[in-house]
């Protein structure tokens, strides 16, 4: 009899599955649980073209709906799973409802850490992590809006760019000393600021958000020990794994569902895969990735260990963000420490950041730099060795580094 | 609308319906079409949409840009009428279109 496959969580990592477990060759019944309302669709366009409303909905979905009946996928859509049994391998649904696996695939993502001042439960402070969630805040996307953003991660500095441009006021609020400081250099960092700043976005740096007042709804931001007035705000201050689920059956987790390098849990029944999870890195410590990536490439791996070809799961990372015309695009994880090679011009507003660890490339972060960015992926992978003063000559083609 | 043919390496064809505005990429994928990944969702950020395109179509295509050229560097077995997918918006004008896929995107 050929295998039941319960799938928890239906995103990037999910569709992903999906088709992969049908090219390996998997061929029993696929369910798909998923506790929003849409067929998985893609998350990075939410932050950037579907809140500037240059992307029409039906564009951000993964696949079509005859995908998964071709795939003999059935999808049970506003439904939050209740419980795993796992000495039964059933899936409990919210009526009650059990469901049997032989195999079991948690790709239940992340949700918005929430803000926890005063006043942080006011009508009027949005997050963003799904289409209803940009649906909500879009009709408060008025020129002249007074929008204060609690975040300058990546989530708040797109929604800053795609705010800026539609002619509202911003104010971002970042508590640590840079934007996107646990994600790219100190040179990027500066270098965003200074792009924001021309759009005319206000950056208070340092200045974590105290409390949030209003009558009913947000009207004054207090930060820094000062007030700020706001008619609107979004929060962008992280995300936590959704990994109760697997909590609460008993599997091992710490800040994420831990799985080994072929996406297998401790039940040889269950695996997970995307930002879910917590796994072993390239470099050999376990880590959690929040990315588009990780979800896709985990879950191929899942889909090839529940067909029985395990493999190892070694890639190297990548991702990107969109602001105002500025594309960066990130590949490999940098560390503190590693010694940063400039190659171009940052005011040419074309330039990349090397990450060199005892000579070797570890990470890059390009800005309008494709070329850079797709030769230092393969860099990173294959360990190459590069002298800092060769990769900062742009007389040297990237062709001729290695 | 214009109809697309995505011939596949093993010389199956596809032939979808896009709608204009869509990116070929896009079109691809929603119709289900193998041999195009696209991970990045259309963000000219992983060079995994690479198509070939009928040497009668190349002329009437607009034009590459750098990125998508600087891209297609890194793409695997590229030729001159090499192109990402994700980069070419679908129009009327582009009804009949063949393109052709690689053996592998990775």
């Amino acid at each position: 009899m050929s295998e039941r496959l319960i799938i928890i969580g239906a995103g990037q990592a999910a569709a992903q599955a999906v088709q992969s477990l049908r090219t390996e060759g998997f061929s029993g019944p696929i369910t798909l649980i998923g506790d929003e309302a849409y067929a998985p669709y893609q998350r990075p366009p939410l932050s950037k073209a579907y809140l500037l409303g240059t992307f029409a909905r039906e564009r951000l979905f993964l696949k079509p709906d005859t995908f998964y009946r071709e795939s003999d996928c059935s999808l049970i859509l506003n439904t939050r799973v209740r419980a795993i049994h796992r000495a039964e391998k059933t899936v409990e649904l919210p009526d009650g409802q059990r469901l049997p696996y032989d195999k079991l695939l948690l790709t239940t993502g992340t949700r918005v850490r929430e803000l926890t001042c005063p006043g942080a439960d006011l009508a009027g402070v949005h997050y963003l992590r799904s289409i209803a969630d940009v649906d909500g805040l879009q009709a408060h996307f008025r020129p002249g809006a007074r929008l204060a953003i609690v975040g300058g991660g990546y989530i708040g500095l797109e929604v800053a760019a795609v705010a800026a441009k539609r002619g509202l006021d911003v104010t971002v609020f970042e508590a640590m000393d840079r934007l996107m400081a646990r994600a790219v250099s100190v040179p990027m960092s500066e270098f965003f600021a200074a792009e924001h700043e021309k759009a005319g976005v206000i950056l208070k740096l340092r200045t974590g958000v105290e409390a949030i007042a209003g009558q009913g709804k947000v009207e004054r931001v207090r930060a820094g020990g000062h007030n700020y007035a706001a008619d609107i705000m979004l929060v962008g201050i992280g995300v936590l794994p959704n990994d109760e689920l697997a909590l609460q059956s008993g599997l091992f987790c710490e800040d994420g569902i831990v799985v080994n390098r072929s996406g297998m849990t401790e039940d040889p029944s269950i695996f997970a895969a995307g930002d879910c999870t917590r796994h072993i890195g390239r470099e050999g410590n376990a880590i959690r990735l929040e990315c588009v990536q990780n979800a896709i490439d985990q879950a191929k791996h899942c889909a090839l260990a529940i067909s029985g070809k395990p493999a190892t799961y070694s890639e190297v990372p990548w991702f990107w963000s969109d602001q105002y015309d500025l594309k960066l695009q990130i590949a490999g994880l940098a560390r503190s420490g590693d010694r940063i090679v400039l190659r171009g011009d940052p005011a040419a507003r074309k330039f990349a950041v090397f990450h060199l660890r005892d000579g070797i490339v570890a990470a890059v972060e390009a800005v309008n730099a494709a070329p850079e960015y797709l030769a230092a992926r393969k860099w990173i992978a294959a360990g190459a060795r590069i002298a800092p003063e060769k990769l900062a000559d742009l007389s040297v083609p990237l062709k001729q580094m290695t | 609308m214009a109809k697309v043919t995505f011939i596949a390496h093993d010389g199956k064809e596809h032939v979808v319906d896009i709608a204009e505005g869509w990116s070929l990429m896009e079109g691809a994928v929603k119709n289900g079409i193998p041999g195009i990944d696209a991970d990045c969702g259309g963000a000219c950020a992983c060079a995994t949409c690479h198509v070939y395109v009928d040497p009668a179509w190349t002329a009437s295509l607009p034009p590459i840009a750098d990125t998508e050229e600087a891209m297609l560097d890194f793409a695997l077995v590229t030729a001159p009428n090499s192109r990402l997918s994700c980069q070419i918006r679908v129009t009327s004008d582009m009804d009949g279109l063949i393109v052709r896929l690689p053996a592998s995107q990775h």
